[in-house]
């Protein structure tokens, strides 16, 4: 099994912040150096464990955004007020910091490029973390696979990843933003939640047989993917990935 | 539904530590309606501990419960775990 990171018991890491950079108003990107890294699959998170000074510990899960790159990972954490984990990580940690983590986690929502396309990816907020992994895969590898990303965000300031998005939109990457509370002036794009008529403009059509992942908080990847089965798409071609609640 | 669901994948990192094999694609068949599904599109209810249920008809599949340093894995309604066996 060489070059695989499946298999195995998980231990935890020690991972090194080496950059923070914000990424909209509420969202972090943190890149961390794990020794020893074994490399991972586009689609796959990893557990975050923060432990207290009186002992106390607790867990999250976090999809890693970057494409397999060495040592080096990239995870998107979106400031939750009231929650107990992702003020710590964006707010207080700082490059030169250590925490702990556990992974490469998941087989089920990954994407190879030997898999090709098409690629329908449909993100509702920091859900694009696992698809942005994919579509960095594709441009690293060179793969023409058609994909295409629909991303909900709250508003044009809050979309993740946008400048690199915009760039890597052309040659079979088409990027759809909605903006579901608040748009800029002239906003001419979708201006609501998703829905199925949506999902059919944007498509690839169910004839056409894409891998569909979705991602986002469990309300929306709920209202997604029955929106997707209605238009004919096949469940087993549809994987999902849902986080819990998000404070809006 | 539930907004605090989450899904197989949201535990496959505590199932690997104990397993030591990757869970999220397991195909689980569940005993109550004998569909079967992979361990990542379970859905996933987390209060003590967690319980992992049939996506199609809900039945509880499995349990697990951490504590003093020990797990507890139940597994009230799986009928079968199928996986991939890779050459070594």
């Amino acid at each position: 099994m060489a070059g695989t990171a499946v298999l195995g018991r998980l231990t935890w890491r020690a991972a090194d912040v080496v950059e923070i950079v914000p990424e909209t108003p509420r969202a972090k990107t943190i890149l961390f150096d794990v020794p020893g890294w074994p490399g991972h699959r586009a689609g796959q998170h990893v557990d975050i464990r923060l432990t207290a000074e009186d002992g106390y510990q607790t867990e999250r899960s976090y999809s890693i955004a970057s494409a397999p790159d060495g040592w080096r990972l990239a995870l998107t954490v979106v400031r939750i007020d009231e929650g107990e984990v992702s003020p710590y990580l964006t707010d207080e940690l700082r490059p030169g910091d250590r925490i702990e983590l556990r992974g490469p986690v998941g087989g089920y929502f990954v994407w190879e490029p030997a898999q090709g396309g098409p690629l329908l990816l449909v993100a509702g907020g920091s859900g694009v973390a696992p698809l942005m992994a994919m579509i960095r895969l594709r441009a690293a590898v060179g793969s023409d696979a058609d994909i295409r990303l629909l991303a909900s965000s709250r508003s044009w300031d809050d979309v993740i990843y946008r400048a690199e998005l915009e760039r890597l939109a052309s040659g079979g990457l088409t990027v759809v933003h909605t903006l579901t509370a608040s748009r800029p002036p002239g906003w001419e794009g979708y201006a609501r939640r998703v829905d199925a008529a949506m999902l059919a403009e944007v498509g690839p059509s169910p004839a056409e047989q894409p891998k569909v992942y979705v991602c986002g908080p469990t309300p929306f990847v709920e209202a997604v993917a029955e929106a997707l089965v209605t238009l004919g798409h096949e469940p087993a071609r549809i994987k999902t990935e849902r986080f819990g609640p998000t404070g809006d | 539904m539930d907004d605090t669901m989450l899904d197989g994948n949201a535990v496959a990192g505590l199932l690997q530590e104990v397993f030591a094999t990757e869970t999220t694609s397991v195909m689980v068949t569940c005993d109550g309606c004998g569909s079967a599904a992979p361990m990542g599109a379970t859905h996933v209810y987390r209060g003590a501990g967690f319980v992992l249920r049939c996506p199609h008809c809900e039945t509880a599949l499995m349990t697990l419960v951490q504590g003093d340093r020990r797990m507890w894995i139940g597994f009230p309604g799986v009928r079968t775990l199928q996986l991939a066996l890779t050459d070594t």
